[in-house]
């Protein structure tokens, strides 16, 4: 059909950032999704419990101590992340970069504490019910710590390249960074479910 | 003639029309012959790829229920074995929802939504790419096992303690739940590109009240998909590591439940209902107006209606468990709630007959599919409101009433919208029309064939024949009706025959359509059929609701985009304004790759858990291989 041209947008920015991109866009999408998972799996949690004559289920509650630390570093973690979230907002590559490698150790850190703390929970999958979701619980969270820190390494190694240097590139350290936020916020609930229902 | 070179950063202002649609196709068009077919990243080839493999599924689900139906013919029929049934109705169930009727709605979505809200292509187009090839495996999967003769049979559904480990040994209800997990992610991906095109990729001035409805039923649907397939996928992993690694979910010996299977299942299972439903009812709100030649009556309620729809929708699912005695005042609840949702139904059915009353109605195939949907779901949804109480629904559960029941909603509210809307939109498909004359045969078989099979099934309910027995004495008193019902299946398929047969011999032979055969109102209308890759050479402007009857003169257009990348316009949520020119990805076989990758890895996790370890590794490579930037201009920012 015939057609007038009635705007002209050559103004605009080549790349949106924040709320104009796509990709935070889609991140938020996802944390949805897999917060919904998250959500549902501390339904079924409650709903055994609640089915339960006891609980936990022939176990002593798992012990404190690697959850305890996991959390702290988690929570003492964010004060970086939003650190690297600035900076690369600022476009700062020096400072991105070395924020980035502070994530990546940040990353592997729960993950090591994360083996210890399988081991505190004195339940084995195949125990019973209550064994089964404490290992469903804790697996799904690790698997967000593994393929987020999967991510931040990779997206490291792309700020050190000569892609670094790009708006595109400084919007997904941003929105890497909104991730990792919703890693430990999601994680919270699950520890209140794993440490602390066991000990009501 | 070949295009003029396309400098840095060149933008569209200045050329002349040819020429700029030259230089666009350069950009845009994804290159002929095989290896363009694996790595493209276009929504319409990847949408139409979805609808005829869906259509595909649909065909083979449909030869495994005349199958069915030829066994239950007469009494004690030996056509199939009580085995190779329960294989039949449940790969019949599960592909029916699974492999035709969400994924054909989720890719009438992909190939529509950008093309009716004035953009190029999909938001993240290789994760388009990617859902295609999981869900095709996802289906290879399914009909492979079928073939091999270990093809699940523990009904679509796959209540435990059946599909467990105890009573279900071998692997084929591990088939089935890793087919889950293809087809949810899958859904999934499709769910987010849509939430994301839709809030931010509509024309300049397509504010939320000017949004097509069926985009606005693609989106609500979006979001229950991702609300409620997580918990089928949270089901169906319990489920697989019930059977491998001896967890006790759903053991009641070690603190397991087995109705917490049931409340899984339907927390998604009920909302998948409303997936594909929500959907059809925006195509026929789309598609109304231009049969009724006006507006849509009632623009607001009918937005209203679908999002009231989908929140009820969370609140229905324990309706599929009344039989197994949950708390009286719990099932009460639920009662009102499945009775609730006949409201804002009931209103979309209103303002519809109103557009229809007040409007011209041109009654070709497209609206007889329309009026053959509201008859036919009305009748499902009465039935529905029935067994929305639970007297009643403890009297007929399990039996051939729920049978009927449920292919009255799904068939007569799903299908026949989808029907209507392939005649429809399929000139903007192919270029070309359907045949009016078999199209009306196509409606008056698929309509007269379906009731005369499906509204017996009523009776036979009442009379206490339970769904899923592979056959029954003759001292019953069935058989007649069985006879039936089997002989008017065959009327129904020859509807379905001679539309598959409409569809390939139109392909080439049907009359050219030109881009608006139906002087339809959307912006899809406003391309040629069908578009090019780049959908439009220059991005609508909208001023309406009917942007094509308001601006009969000339559409008001976008210029000032870059022709060297591929560039789209980002706009505000609420109220559409430009925001930025954002670039969209080429063509890649990264996500071809990431899916076969992720394939291998699920399919040998039914055999081992190891395998989601050494499985990770190349899903993680392909991965890096997608994301890393290849300095092209579409990295530019």
């Amino acid at each position: 059909m015939r057609e007038r041209v009635a705007i002209d947008l050559a103004h605009l920015p080549l790349h949106g950032r924040s709320t104009a991109s796509p990709t935070w866009w889609g991140t938020l999408a996802f944390m949805l999704l897999e917060g919904s998972g998250f959500a549902l799996a501390i339904a079924v949690y409650l709903y055994l419990l609640s089915n339960a004559p006891e609980w936990p289920i022939g176990a002593p509650a798992p012990d404190l101590g690697p959850g305890i630390a996991l959390t702290a570093l988690l929570l003492a973690s964010l004060v970086p992340n939003h650190l690297v979230a600035r900076w690369a907002a600022k476009d700062d590559i020096r400072r991105t970069r070395i924020g980035l490698l502070v994530m990546c150790a940040l990353g592997v850190a729960p993950c090591i504490l994360r083996i210890f703390e399988f081991r505190a929970l004195n339940v084995s999958w195949d125990d019973n019910a209550y064994g089964s979701i404490l290992w469903l619980l804790l697996g799904l969270h690790t698997t967000h710590l593994l393929t987020d820190l999967g991510d931040t390494i990779v997206l490291t190694a792309l700020m050190f390249t000569r892609h670094g240097r790009n708006r595109r590139r400084f919007g997904d350290v941003e929105d890497n960074a909104v991730y990792w936020d919703f890693v430990v916020l999601a994680w919270l609930p699950i520890f209140a479910c794993i440490y602390g229902v066991p000990r009501l | 003639m070949s295009a003029p070179a396309i400098l840095p950063g060149e933008l569209d202002r200045g050329a002349e029309r040819a020429i700029l649609h030259r230089q666009l196709e350069r950009t845009w068009a994804t290159p002929a012959g095989f290896w363009g077919a694996l790595t493209t990243v276009d929504h319409k080839t990847i949408g139409l790829r979805y609808i005829v493999t869906a259509f595909g599924f649909l065909a083979l689900g449909g030869v495994l229920a005349l199958a069915m139906r030829w066994q239950l013919a007469r009494p004690e029929s030996r056509v199939l074995s009580a085995d190779l049934y329960n294989q039949a109705f449940t790969v019949h169930g599960a592909n029916m929802m699974f492999l035709f009727a969400v994924p054909v709605m989720e890719a009438m979505a992909v190939y529509l939504v950008p093309l009716m809200i004035g953009t190029r292509n999909i938001a993240f187009p290789r994760l388009n790419a990617f859902s295609y090839w999981i869900y095709l495996f996802g289906g290879i999967l399914l009909w492979a096992a079928f073939a091999l003769q270990i093809g699940p049979d523990v009904g679509w559904f796959a209540y435990v303690p059946l599909s467990g480990p105890q009573y279900s040994s071998g692997k084929r209800a591990d088939i089935w739940a890793q087919m889950i997990t293809f087809t949810e992610i899958a859904a999934l991906a499709i769910a987010v590109e849509i939430v994301v095109t839709v809030f931010k990729q509509r024309a300049p001035g397509m504010s939320l009240d000017r949004i097509p409805l069926f985009v606005w039923g693609a989106l609500v649907t979006s979001f229950l998909v991702m609300l409620a397939m997580p918990a089928i996928m949270i089901a169906s992993t319990s489920l697989i590591l019930d059977r491998l690694v001896g967890t006790h979910f759903f053991n009641p010996t070690e603190g397991g439940d087995v109705l917490l299977w049931q409340h899984l299942f339907w927390f998604f299972g009920h909302p998948e209902v409303y997936i594909i439903f929500l959907p059809a009812t925006g195509m026929v709100s789309s598609m109304l107006p231009t049969f009724a030649r006006r507006p849509v009556f009632g623009y607001l309620p009918l937005v209203l209606s679908i999002v009231a729809i989908g929140i009820l929708s969370f609140g229905l699912w324990v309706h599929h468990m009344f039989t197994t005695g949950l708390p009286r005042l719990g099932e009460s609840f639920f009662t009102a709630s499945s009775m609730a949702i006949a409201v804002p139904a009931g209103v979309q059915i209103f303002c519809w007959l109103a557009t229809l009353w007040d409007g011209r109605p041109v009654w070709r195939t497209p609206l007889l599919f329309i009026a053959a949907f509201i008859v036919t779901f009305v009748l499902g949804g009465l039935t529905g409101v029935m067994v929305a109480s639970v007297p009643l629904d403890l009297q007929v559960h399990d039996t051939y009433f729920v049978v009927a029941h449920f292919h009255y909603v799904l068939i007569g509210g799903a299908v026949f919208p989808l029907l209507g809307a392939i005649y429809y939109w399929y000139p903007k498909m192919t270029g070309r029309m359907l045949s009016e004359r078999l199209g009306r045969w196509v409606v008056g078989l698929i309509f007269v064939g379906f009731h005369l099979t499906f509204f017996p099934m009523h009776f036979l309910g009442l009379q206490g024949m339970p769904r899923r027995v592979y056959t029954y004495q003759p001292e019953m008193g069935w058989g007649a009706a069985n006879l039936f019902v089997s002989l008017s299946s065959i009327l129904l398929a020859a509807g379905f025959a001679l539309f598959f047969l409409d569809v390939i011999r139109s392909a080439r032979r049907g009359p050219v359509a030109g881009d608006n055969p139906w002087d339809a109102s959307t912006l899809e209308w406003a391309t040629t059929s069908p578009p090019p890759p780049y959908n439009f050479a220059r991005i609508p402007v909208v001023t309406s609701a009917n942007p094509l009857w308001s601006e009969r003169e000339a559409l008001p257009v976008v210029t000032g985009l870059r022709v060297d990348r591929r560039e789209i316009v980002i706009s505000s949520v609420s109220d559409a304004t430009p925001q930025a020119r954002e670039s969209s990805p080429r063509d890649s076989i990264w996500p071809l790759v990431t899916a076969v990758a992720a394939s291998v890895m699920l399919i040998a996790s039914i055999f081992t858990p190891w395998a989601v370890v050494w499985g990770a590794i190349p899903v993680a490579a392909a991965l890096i291989g997608w994301f890393w930037p290849k300095g092209l201009p579409e990295d530019e920012a």
